[in-house]
């Protein structure tokens, strides 16, 4: 009888610790189902955006006016504005990280390791609202402006730098992953061979980590893709289709935020935007996330 | 009869030039980071330090008079939204992250969870924020709530707080698991008293961190319907409630009333603040950035001393 009861909790908790894992799933579903019920219209009786906003309208369309008539719904303005945003943040991030997670996985002695390592992951725990405010108050004024002295306060570009700080981290502790994961004979054979510690690092140990170092680049990218605050605040809300980044732009969760900061009722086609507009950024960084983890497992196998 | 030209050029004093270049390089590219953060921790003390006082901790926001504004109304939510994630969050992810750990047998189930997860960790926060919208405050009618945020705030951290358990649960080794076994304990016996103890230190680690992620975030709680004016915390005054209808009912009605008031939280508040136009409400949000950054900051510092002592532990 006793035995019996064991039993029956052994397995009772076994199943409930089950659905904990299954309700991941559940998250998955609930957030594909909701992007789509008001894109599309999947519950009997709702009107999903896309029924009142032609697909090829939204994907092509190049202007981006859903408040003031006359309306138009195309996304590209958004789509640029983050795009541009992203890869500028890259552009910061990718050296800056590179060169950290070089330093610290290849010359850095342990101590400086063990003091390098809280910071990165301080800056990592900063939230994204005081990097906008950063940018504002002092990237703008003091970094930007001092070399273009008459660029409005709101600038993709601010941005752009902002966003590649707040990466930095997530490219440094990916790439020195990826560092340390290459064996210590590849190293030891190019010492053999009487090369020096940068030739080591950079044509041995670089390319041999190198779709490690990739993956760590989608990631961060997905990452600069999904950011809000910091762009929120320091882009500004000007959707245009432009590749100046010394203008005002707007990205696709900068409009998001911006609409229900204002109050867009429930149901219209202005609070519907930010569903078709979060699919669409959703998909984006799907996509990407599932690249970069395709090849970091390949990666994983490489060394194991 | 000479021998064929050599290819054999060393160069090794040019070669060992351009090393230090690199090394160089590196040390400056690896110095912007501590720069950045520099600069940032000046920056907001520089604008902020002024405005920190006992009256900034304790007054609620005020729009018409910003010398007497504080942050109380936003550190308030704030704790309302970290309990309501621990709740619901903690419980959930380490569940998870066991059965995934521990029970799972190697099919195609655990492969698309595994899958799942490490997707959802990287779902911008801003799209769990219309999740959240639409399921809890629409849907399930919790309306703009301070429940529905630390509701969203949970599904947020729940792939975090997994995969930082699986790490520590990974991290134990399977002799432990064998000898209890072996003495005829049974699995969940073994996960109870002995592997769950010795992984702790690495999931309360992953927890704090993951905590300290929900309390930066300020995009889905926007998005659910935090704004920035509360002129109270949710629920009001307990005393006062207790008050006027006793311990029991008066505590019921506040609970009540608690989870369903409309709310702020501290980085929604620094985002109202830094959007207004005045200068002095940048000194507001400097400070409450600071306020923020002290409790992230130590935060940070728990998990970091617990890994470190556990470390230690591991060595001796």
């Amino acid at each position: 009888m006793r035995r019996l009861g064991l039993r029956l909790r052994e397995r009772g908790i076994e199943l409930s610790l089950l659905a904990c894992a299954l309700v991941t799933i559940l998250v998955t579903a609930g957030i594909i189902f909701v992007l789509l019920d008001e894109c599309f219209g999947l519950t009997p009786g709702k009107v999903g955006f896309f029924q009142a906003v032609s697909i090829s309208e939204f994907l092509t369309g190049t202007e981006w006016k859903p408040m003031i008539e006359p309306r138009s719904f195309g996304v590209l303005p958004l789509v640029s504005g983050t795009l541009m945003v992203a890869f500028g943040a890259l552009l910061v991030a990718l050296p800056i990280g590179l060169a950290t997670s070089i330093f610290l996985s290849e010359y850095a002695p342990p101590w400086l390791r063990q003091i390098f390592k809280p910071v990165l992951e301080l800056l990592a725990g900063v939230p994204t609202v005081v990097y906008g405010y950063f940018a504002l108050t002092f990237i703008t004024p003091y970094l930007i402006r001092g070399i273009f002295p008459d660029v409005q306060i709101f600038n993709a570009l601010s941005a752009a730098v902002v966003v590649g700080i707040m990466i930095v981290p997530t490219v440094c502790s990916l790439c020195d992953d990826a560092f340390r994961a290459v064996p210590r004979s590849l190293r030891e054979a190019a010492y053999g061979l009487a090369a020096t510690k940068l030739e080591v690092s950079t044509r041995v140990v670089l390319p041999a980590a190198l779709s490690g170092v990739i993956a760590a680049v989608l990631l961060a990218f997905s990452r600069a893709i999904g950011e809000t605050m910091a762009v929120a605040l320091a882009a500004g809300m000007t959707p245009h289709l432009s590749l100046n980044p010394l203008t005002s732009i707007q990205t696709m969760t900068g409009y998001i935020v911006q609409v229900v900061g204002g109050d867009a009722p429930a149901g219209s086609l202005e609070y519907q935007t930010i569903f078709a507009v979060g699919l669409s950024l959703f998909a984006m960084t799907f996509i990407v996330n599932v690249v970069a983890q395709r090849i970091f497992a390949r990666f994983r196998e490489a060394y194991e | 009869m000479s021998a064929a030209p050599s290819a054999y050029r060393p160069a090794i004093g040019r070669r060992r030039f351009v090393g230090r270049l690199g090394l160089a390089a590196f040390v400056a590219l690896s110095l912007v980071a501590l720069v950045a953060l520099g600069a940032l921790i000046l920056q907001v003390l520089q604008q902020g330090g002024s405005v920190i006082s006992r009256t900034f901790l304790s007054n609620p926001p005020s729009i018409l008079e910003p010398e007497t504004a504080g942050v109380y109304v936003a550190i308030i939510g704030t704790l309302w939204l970290i309990g309501i994630t621990v709740l619901a969050a903690v419980p959930l992810g380490v569940g998870a992250a066991i059965w995934l750990e521990e029970y799972a047998p190697r099919n195609r189930l655990t492969r698309f969870i595994h899958l799942n997860i490490s997707n959802l960790a990287g779902v911008p926060s801003i799209v769990y924020g219309l999740l959240g919208l639409a399921i809890f405050v629409r849907s399930l009618q919790m309306g703009r709530s301070v429940l529905a945020g630390g509701l969203t705030l949970a599904l947020l951290v729940v792939p975090v707080i997994i995969i930082a358990t699986r790490e520590a649960l990974a991290a134990v080794p399977p002799s432990i698991r064998h000898a209890s076994l072996a003495l005829g304990a049974t699995r969940w016996q073994t996960i109870r008293h002995h592997v769950l103890p010795a992984a702790l230190p690495g999931i309360l680690t992953g927890v704090i961190l993951s905590l300290s992620r929900a309390i930066g975030e300020a995009a889905p709680l926007i998005l659910i319907g935090a704004v920035s004016y509360v002129a109270a915390p949710p629920g009001g005054s307990l005393a006062e409630s207790v008050e006027a209808q006793g311990v029991f009912a008066g505590l019921r009605e506040w609970l009540r009333a608690a989870l369903s008031d409309g709310f702020t939280a501290l980085p929604v508040q620094i985002y109202g603040w830094i959007g207004e136009p005045d200068e002095i409400f940048h000194a507001l949000a400097a400070g409450g950035i600071l306020v923020l950054l002290v409790v992230l900051f130590s935060m940070n510092a728990v998990a970091i001393g617990i890994r470190a002592w556990q470390q230690r532990h591991r060595h001796s």
